[in-house]
């Protein structure tokens, strides 16, 4: 008797494993049949269009944003920086006539605001909530230097099917949104750096002490995350036909929310795509049915807040269970 | 006397896949102080956590005073008498001792703090315990020992008639011992029921009157004291001889290994130069605080050095970090597995994983998935490692079976050197003795091992030579043959303590 069992186990229960796998990809299936049947105009191809193309923004964010809550921080500064990459947009194309040039300049400025946030949090370790804090206030208000404080419109009109054309039936938007989801899921799941972010979150310490470059990593998620919310910025300016300083106010919490709601863990080391895109479909379908219904927009807040409330609840019900996480 | 005060009745605990407690069972009879003892991991914790209303038992239940009785939260448990007082305590540093001891039912006047009648009741409770403390000093101020009084207190303010310890001993000086089991009788005389966990053998003895021994998740036996030799205490704790856990063979040494030259960081008071070869087992033995941590630590890259040489087979490391430190083939496991080594959230696999994909990924980017699956497989049997699966979390499996993952991490890569700091503090006898194997297996292998351990047995038991620290020094290094416990231990000792003493 050299290596008697220290402790008897048992398989955790298939069930179980099953709600946490496609927990809140059950709850939006349930809540999509459940708005076809009882909302009317809900199941309709103009408005499905609508749902999705309302939501293609929070969409490309919380891909990035994914990241960023699974290395266990999360970023505040996304919204201005979509605010403020909008105007850039607007002023560089308006001055040289150029679009190319003008998207570049939105793109960098996005990245490097990322970089210092990445810069600050990973190697001064602030904490990122200050350290975006700050930012999001710095680049709110640089766009509004910018602008002049007003929206800026802009002069080049092939710049607007960015935002406003269609591909097989579907606003561009939309088809940017699922290629960021493919994309930013394949790079989670199957590579080594997405491994890495997850390890990263769930325990930095053990991260560093495995050989994996923490700062690093955290640094390359901040970049992107700002070039990405810059990205996001660009395409709503081609929608709305200029850089609006004062536009996406409180979009990082909905996009935040919306990754919580689907079930990536805010203290970092867990989350998959899959979450997010149902955290952020079930955002957007609430929200739709709920204009449909006609419900003062008060009330949707408060309904917004309460689902939010409940996601989270369950996730924590849910993990009282202590199951394995989605690959 | 014979009347029991608190009973265990056919108490069992599942953790997701984890069965921590089996049909547990004994009395613990009113005015006794009664032992508890068990190796880690054998279910002591669970036990007192049930009894305090943090965990509900899966089955079965406690009694007190004969009455079965269920505690959703420690108020319920305190509500029929029954406190647990932990080794961490739980007090609030920045409040006064008086305001610790009626946190949750300060005496109020209107709604107004009563502060005279505070400042009266406090000053009653800590005499009755008979501890001279200021009921007014901000508990962060205290001692250890003395807020581990207060704590008692609190306990016996609160009506508690039944008390368990959780090793409360374990960072008290001799003398504190004494004048807390002073105290623990004292509480005997006036009725009290205590439920003693430690795993000093001494102090169960010197205090205990019965005493109940869990192994695995099992009771073994219920006895009285005065029935049993330390000897076969342990024997019914380990569930066997204890003699030849570390099977310790002679190996031959292969050539250069790890050599470390003037190497100076934080937490090292001077340079230290020290060699290990290729197959050898080199333990670190020393105290707490010693710097054996910060050495290795400084060896794998983890804190920048500020000068030195680390050499590995002859080759220099020129820029030290985590990452170079593996590529050359020096790799950790580090002290405290729940901060350092592994990633809780996530599965066995992943944590597995952890480093090697790095070499084996395509591309170095993309995952190979079935390599992943199959390095898994294959450490998981040749560590036996106990999960129901891969993709079991990391969190639910046992210590044991977590340095396990953490070690095997490092299996699938060329490794050359390996640092094991403390690996088996926390784990049981059974996975101790199967890492010692792993160990001298590896070393066989022609791998250069350097232990850090506290646990002079451990240490004597498995190297081939012995560095000893003290504060932050290399003091010797000693060959297994000319190693004692006592003389270890005198070269580990700090200078100062002569002159104290």
């Amino acid at each position: 008797m050299n290596s008697a069992p220290s402790l008897a186990t048992r398989p955790v229960s298939r069930v179980a494993a099953f709600l946490d796998r496609a927990g809140m990809l059950l709850v939006l299936a349930l809540l999509f049949a459940g708005c076809s049947l009882f909302v009317e105009n809900f199941f309709s191809l103009a408005n499905l269009k609508g749902l999705a193309l309302a939501v293609s923004m929070t969409g490309m964010v919380a891909c990035t944003m994914l990241f960023c809550l699974a290395a266990g921080d999360f970023d505040l500064s996304i919204g201005s920086v979509v605010a403020c990459a909008g105007v850039i947009a607007a002023v560089v194309m308006n001055r040289t006539g150029s679009i190319a040039v003008g998207v570049a300049c939105a793109l960098a400025f996005g990245a490097l605001v990322g970089l210092t946030n990445g810069f600050v949090v990973a190697r001064l370790q602030i904490n990122a909530l200050i350290a975006t804090l700050a930012t999001m206030q710095i680049v709110r208000g640089l766009g509004f230097i910018v602008s002049g404080g007003s929206a800026v419109g802009i002069s080049r009109d092939a710049f607007f099917a960015l935002g406003n054309s269609a591909f097989l039936g579907l606003p561009t938007p939309i088809w940017i949104t699922a290629a960021c989801f493919a994309v930013f899921g394949f790079v989670l799941n199957r590579t080594v750096f997405g491994r890495d972010t997850l390890a990263v979150g769930g325990n930095p310490e053990a991260a560093h002490l495995a050989g994996i470059a923490v700062a690093r990593v955290k640094i390359i998620i901040f970049t992107a995350q700002g070039a990405m919310a810059a990205f996001a910025g660009i395409v709503l300016a081609s929608r709305v036909t200029s850089g609006q300083p004062n536009t996406s106010l409180g979009f990082e919490l909905e996009v935040i929310s919306a990754c919580v709601l689907g079930g990536v863990s805010l203290t970092g080391g867990v989350g998959s795509m899959a979450f997010v895109i149902a955290g952020v479909l079930i955002m957007g379908v609430v929200q739709n049915a709920m204009n449909l219904l006609n419900v003062p927009t008060f009330y949707q807040y408060v309904a917004r807040g309460l689902i939010l409330l409940a996601a989270v609840l369950f996730d924590r019900w849910k993990r009282r269970g202590g199951l394995a996480p989605v690959a | 006397m014979s009347s029991s005060a608190l009973a265990f009745h056919r108490v069992s605990m599942d953790f997701p896949g984890v069965r921590a407690l089996e049909d547990v069972s004994f009395e613990v009879r009113a005015g006794t102080i009664h032992a508890l003892m068990g190796e880690n991991g054998a279910g002591k914790s669970t036990l007192l956590k049930i009894l305090s209303g943090a965990h509900q038992p899966t089955a079965g239940a406690v009694h007190i005073d004969g009455m079965p009785r269920t505690f959703h939260r420690t108020a319920d448990a305190l509500a029929a008498g029954v406190a647990v007082i932990y080794q961490e305590l739980h007090l609030v540093p920045a409040m006064s001792v008086a305001e610790n001891l009626f946190l949750g039912h300060l005496p109020e006047q209107f709604g107004f703090l009563d502060r005279r009648a505070l400042a009266t009741a406090a000053r009653a409770q800590l005499e009755q315990i008979g501890e001279p403390i200021d009921p007014q000093t901000p508990v962060g101020r205290l001692p250890l020992a003395q807020r581990q009084m207060v704590e008692i207190a609190k306990a016996l303010t609160r009506g508690a008639r039944i008390l368990a310890f959780d090793e409360p001993t374990s960072s008290l000086s001799d003398r504190e011992v004494r004048r807390l089991f002073a105290i623990i009788r004292d509480l005997r005389t006036r009725g009290c029921t205590i439920l003693y966990v430690s795993h000093r053998m001494e102090e169960i003895f010197a205090l205990c009157d019965r005493i109940s021994i869990l192994r695995d998740g099992r009771l073994v036996e219920t006895a009285d004291l005065a029935a049993l030799t330390r000897a076969d205490v342990v024997q019914r704790m380990v569930g066997r001889e204890l003699a030849n856990i570390y099977n310790y063979r002679p190996r031959p040494l292969r050539g250069p290994g790890l050599a470390v030259t003037g190497l100076a960081g934080p937490g090292l008071a001077e340079p230290c130069t020290l060699d290990a070869q290729a197959g050898e087992i080199l333990g670190l033995f020393g105290l707490v605080g010693a710097g054996r941590s910060e050495l290795l630590r400084l060896i794998f890259g983890a804190t920048p050095k500020t000068a030195g040489r680390v050499t590995v087979g002859g080759a220099e490391i020129d820029v030290p970090s985590p990452r170079r430190a593996i590529e050359a083939g020096i790799v950790l496991c580090p002290e405290d597995r729940k901060k350092e080594g592994i990633v809780p959230v996530r599965s066995v696999l992943e944590n597995l994983n952890l480093s090697a994909r790095r070499r084996t990924a395509r591309a170095g980017v993309l995952i190979d998935e079935t390599w992943e699956r199959r390095n898994a497989r294959q450490r998981i049997d040749q560590l036996g490692i106990r999960t129901p699966s891969a993709r079991q979390l990391i969190r639910n499996l046992s210590g044991g079976n977590q340095q396990k993952v953490v070690l095997g991490r490092w299996l699938s890569t060329t490794i050359r050197v390996l640092l094991l700091d403390e690996p088996t503090r926390g784990i049981d006898v059974g996975a101790k003795s199967e890492i010692y194997a792993i160990v001298q297996q590896l070393a066989a292998d022609g791998i250069c091992v350097i232990l850090v351990s506290s646990e002079l047995p451990e240490v004597l038991g498995i190297s081939d030579r012995i560095a000893v620290m003290r504060q932050g020094r290399l003091a010797a290094v000693v060959d297994r043959a000319a190693a004692t416990e006592a003389g270890l231990l005198a070269l580990a000792l700090p200078v100062e303590t002569a002159r104290a003493s």
